[in-house]
């Protein structure tokens, strides 16, 4: 078997090792990366930066465990952001995957602060119906949510007492797995005006880049680059950063496959030829 | 001793679901099939505790009859479950579909059509908000205009199928095919990206919650 022949028939089990262990190496061994910051993911930060302290800001956790430790790195660095800036947090969510993750988070980033439930945050859960939800949201929060994860009505929440609607929110953070952005853009944003800004899944970022264009949200912080990017602007670096060097030691490894891949299928297509036209 | 127990069982179903790599397998099977059972499990649970308790349950119980009205529309779709009373499901599904729909149209023009089109009435030259590459800045290019303007009037071209693909329209279509591989490319690259990072989580799971404190609870 002639080399170019070997090289485009390479076992997948020795791609999946040689990706394990260009992931496993830098996390192991700690490998430092330098991180970028793009102008969306500042744009974001800007954003939030911008609020004056006390405004309340939701934060809409459309994810489930999967697309974790995507949207987990850049919430954390977020929430940071916002308890840093003594802002009120509002939690509530549209997948019910979402919820008990980012109760989670919460909890872990609130006692960071020693923020206190009820009057620094509040997590309102999971309500079914989405475009719905955020439409009544937008008339009255009370009308979806009257009570809160944890059994509290909402109107016995100090921090609830004067948050009614948008009008009363200074900005919505989505962080998105699938299409619930879209939903946010369109039913919130389109009805009412809402400031949003998104974090979402890499997947997710290129059918979110129209939005940014035409103003239609305020920053856009993409897959574990943008978390990054995020835990070096508010300088608290995190597992994002960390794991960014595998992220680019994996794509380096990706990219030498596809162009080994590519050449050898051209040398055989070549060969083959050559093969052809020789017994003619 | 409860997360202890929680991180072995999780390190242990990633293990399993992982030996799919190498070839299938009874216990990627069992993993899997315990993933799809705790799923709909939880779901059932959420929907019940989170929606139908505070927002069907508790209100009847308070005495707020109107809730009948969207309950009853509810239940009515559990008749699909029988071949002759399925028909009765028929009511709560044109309700849903003509709220919905009504809804997505007057949205979609409000909340995405109008807005996008907007963003694309530009002048011809200048910066745009979309060119976002942190390392040859090509943020405020002023090409970026003419770039998005001639993408979008010759991607729509290449999706007009009114006039055959020849002359004119067939160059015209045909460099709208090259901006739509242009963006297929994106999306594969950001969806090579997204994978990576699930696996880094996994790997990092694996590492840093598991075998680090395995590891050091043998040295120490």
């Amino acid at each position: 078997m002639k080399i170019w022949e070997r090289l485009s028939k390479i076992d997948r089990r020795v791609i999946y090792l040689l990706l394990a262990l260009v992931i496993i190496i830098p996390i192991v061994f700690k490998i430092p990366s330098t991180v970028a910051v793009s102008k969306a993911a500042r744009m974001a930060y800007d954003a939030v930066d911008k609020l004056p302290a006390g405004t309340p800001i939701i934060f809409s956790t459309d994810f489930d465990p999967a697309s974790m430790p995507e949207l987990k790195p850049m919430m954390v660095a977020m929430l940071r952001q916002a308890f840093e800036k003594k802002l009120k947090v509002i939690m509530m969510g549209h997948w019910p995957t979402g919820i008990p993750l980012s109760t989670l988070i919460l909890e872990q980033v609130a006692k960071e602060f020693n923020a206190e439930y009820g009057v620094d945050y509040v997590n309102l859960g999971y309500r079914p119906g989405a475009g719905l939800v955020m439409i009544q949201m937008g008339k009255e929060i009370r009308s979806v949510y009257d009570i809160d994860t944890k059994g509290n009505p909402v109107d016995s929440l100090p921090m609830m007492k004067s948050i009614h609607n948008y009008s009363d929110i200074g900005l919505v953070a989505c962080f998105e797995a699938g299409s619930m952005g879209d939903i946010w853009v369109q039913y919130a944003w389109g009805r009412f005006g809402v400031k949003i800004i998104m974090g979402t899944t890499a997947v997710v970022t290129p059918d979110s880049y129209p939005y940014l264009a035409a103003h239609q949200i305020e920053g856009l912080i993409g897959g574990m680059a943008g978390a990054a990017a995020y835990e070096k602007l508010i300088s608290h670096p995190d597992k994002a950063m960390i794991r960014m060097s595998s992220q680019a030691w994996a794509h380096i490894l990706i990219i030498v496959f596809i162009i080994i891949g590519n050449v050898g299928y051209f040398m055989m297509r070549r060969m083959e030829k050559t093969r052809k036209s020789g017994t003619m | 001793m409860g997360q202890i127990i929680g991180i072995w069982i999780s390190a242990g179903l990633t293990l399993m679901i992982f030996s799919f790599l190498y070839k299938d397998n009874p216990f990627y099977k069992f993993s899997e099939h315990v993933y799809v059972g705790v799923s709909a499990a939880y779901i059932t649970f959420y929907t019940w505790d989170y929606f139908l308790m505070p927002k069907l349950v508790h209100p009847l119980v308070q005495h707020h009859w109107l809730v009948i009205i969207p309950g009853v529309f509810g239940a009515m779709m559990l008749t699909r479950w029988f071949s002759k009373t399925a028909w009765i499901s028929r009511w709560p599904i044109s309700v849903s579909v003509g709220v919905g729909s009504g809804l997505a149209v007057v949205q979609s023009m409000q909340g995405f059509l109008i807005p996008q089109l907007k963003s694309t009435l530009l002048p011809l030259t200048g910066s745009s908000v979309v060119f976002n590459n942190p390392i040859i800045n090509l943020w405020n290019h002023p090409l970026n205009n003419l770039i998005i303007i001639v993408g979008t009037i010759t991607t729509i071209v290449y999706f007009y199928f009114s006039k055959e693909h020849k002359g004119f329209i067939g160059r015209t279509a045909k460099i709208g095919i090259i901006f739509i591989m242009v963006a297929f490319g994106a999306s594969f690259g950001y969806t090579v990206m997204a994978r990576i990072s699930l696996l880094i989580g996994r790997i990092g799971f694996l590492i840093n919650d598991w075998l680090v404190p395995v590891f050091h609870s043998f040295t120490h």
